[in-house]
């Protein structure tokens, strides 16, 4: 009877945590909801989603959110370009090429790329690479997308990496028999048949390195300039949703028509997140089967 | 004594410390059905590997002495591996099909090895080789159609022709219908039965009655040596060794 008991208290405690992770995410989103919809009362939905000026402490004050948008869709774009020949490159070659005990050393040598705190990497892009690529290309300034791209390019690294290299593993190994059995070379076989096979997986990894670079906030805050103007070039100073969210929070008045349309643009954050997220759960799955 | 196409001359194979060929000495002719049988572990799938140097794939592997096909030493340094792959084609134990188009696994091979560039004489060749392994009338209409979801014994015959869609001489089989059923086992043997008019065989198979049936020379191995080697009828009927008869006839295996 006991045995009983304690058999139900598990799973209702099992059940409660699953049922809490979910309740949690639509409380966090409700909570976003709620708070844009305030800001949406005073200040029309519209102006939001395609005002082009961002100009929160004039009077009036404008929230176009297109500049930020725009911002952090040219940093991701950027991010994405540089590093996924480079991560999935660097998957085949874990994968395939590498001998043994040289893949071990590189797979911790990539977790530990993984554990370096933005905040380090932003360090970086301020005293090293912002300055670098201010001589290189002469810009006024280093603090520009470009700096931002880089940088978010190496955080989203590891995340392609290592799974893409999954995917890349889990390609039956009788595929590579078959293709050096008809006479294939290592390379023809990775990339002709290994590659397609796996190309749902890597697919996935792309979508969750994007997922990535999309929501962070720390190294854009403190390398691309922050200047809210609509961007020409990754070489101009510009912002993402997140940098104006967390460099602005703090100077708001709380329930001030500006609180509120950062909280509006934390939801069209979120929205976005979800939806690459969702992407990349689809070919996950798409990948088991 | 005809010319053999395939011939090895005192070949031993490590797998690290372990022994898996000893002194085997084999001739295998042209035109023929060569069946490999013996208790697992025996090294037959061993041997069969060693015609197109697949065991190269397996770490730690070593190989003694000779391997001539057509008179050529295939495990000398200068032997080009791509054009030995493709002379000497292969089918596994499993079909292995690629997750590509049934035109695409065919025009893989092809492509590879640059045979041919034209549209239309790729979709000849692909028609050709679909039309020996008895797939055409099938399939002429779904080329385009994803390899994987053929029936097992589909895409079996369609691994034998994306091997013989690259005009090889000498086609091997790793027990190739052992994930089949008895239906399509015997239709796999009976196109075998035809490929053997234009193409040298050799069939690795555990299963005794496929090689009574389609084979016209039968090697029984056992623990990496090559017991005996003789006409199929003749090790059926009549074999010389006592270790032979004795497998045969079921008494151990």
């Amino acid at each position: 009877m006991s045995r009983k008991i304690r058999e139900f208290g598990v799973e209702g405690c099992i059940k409660l945590s699953g049922l809490l992770v979910i309740i949690f995410v639509i409380l966090i989103f409700l909570l976003l909801l709620k708070e844009s919809l305030s800001l949406f009362g005073v200040y029309p939905f519209k102006d939001f989603l395609t005002g082009t000026k961002w100009l929160p402490v004039s009077d009036p004050p404008k929230f176009g959110i297109v500049p930020l948008l725009l911002g952090s869709i040219y940093v991701t774009v950027g991010a994405i370009v540089i590093c996924v020949p480079l991560g999935v490159a660097s998957a085949m070659f874990i994968a395939e090429v590498a001998p043994a005990g040289f893949k071990h050393i590189l797979k911790s040598l990539i977790e530990i790329l993984a554990s370096i705190p933005s905040v380090v990497l932003g360090f970086i892009g301020i005293v090293w690479l912002g300055p670098f690529l201010k001589t290189t290309f002469h810009l006024s300034t280093g603090m520009c997308g470009l700096t931002g791209s880089l940088l978010l390019a190496y955080m989203a690294l590891p995340t392609i990496i290592s799974i893409s290299e999954d995917a890349i593993v889990s390609v039956p190994k009788s595929y590579k028999e078959a293709a050096f059995g008809l006479g294939a070379t290592r390379w023809q076989t990775l990339w002709r048949i290994i590659l397609p096979a796996a190309s749902s997986g890597i697919i996935a990894s792309i979508m969750l390195g994007i997922g990535r670079v999309i929501g962070e906030t720390m190294v854009v805050l403190m390398v691309t300039g922050n200047s809210p103007i609509i961007p020409h070039t990754l070489l101009q100073p510009l912002r993402t949703l997140t940098a104006t969210i967390a460099g602005e929070m703090g100077e708001t008045v709380s329930g001030s028509d500006h609180y509120y349309a950062l909280f509006a643009t934390g939801l069209i954050l979120f929205i976005i997140t979800f939806l690459i997220n969702l992407i990349a759960d689809i070919y996950l799955q798409r990948t088991k089967k | 004594m005809d010319k053999a196409v395939i011939e090895t001359i005192r070949l031993n194979l490590y797998y690290g410390d372990f022994l898996a060929l000893e002194e085997v000495n084999i001739r295998i002719h042209r035109h023929r059905i060569t069946a490999i049988i013996g208790p697992s572990g025996c090294g037959k799938s061993t041997l069969l590997r060693c015609f197109n140097r697949m065991n190269d794939l397996v770490e730690s592997t070593k190989v003694e002495g000779q391997i001539l096909i057509e008179g050529e030493d295939i495990l000398s340094d200068k032997m080009d591996l791509i054009s030995l792959r493709k002379k000497v084609g292969m089918v596994f134990q499993r079909p292995n099909v690629f997750n590509l188009s049934i035109y695409d696994n065919l025009r893989f091979g092809l492509r590879i090895h640059r045979m041919m560039s034209e549209k239309k004489k790729i979709d000849e060749a692909v028609q050709n080789a679909l039309e020996h392994v008895g797939l055409w009338d099938e399939l002429k209409d779904r080329l385009k159609k994803n390899a994987r979801t053929l029936s097992l014994e589909q895409q079996q015959r369609l691994c034998i022709a994306r091997v013989i869609i690259l005009k090889p001489d000498i086609v091997l089989l790793d027990e190739p219908c052992s994930t089949l059923d008895p239906v399509s086992t015997l239709k796999i043997e009976e196109l075998l039965r035809i490929l053997k008019r234009d193409y040298t065989i050799v069939i690795v198979t555990h299963n005794m009655q496929q090689a009574a049936r389609v084979s016209d020379e039968t090697a029984f191995m056992h623990l990496g040596k090559l017991i005996e080697f003789a006409g199929t009828a003749e090790i059926f009927s009549n074999p010389k060794e006592k270790l032979t008869e004795n497998y045969i006839s079921g008494r151990f295996g």
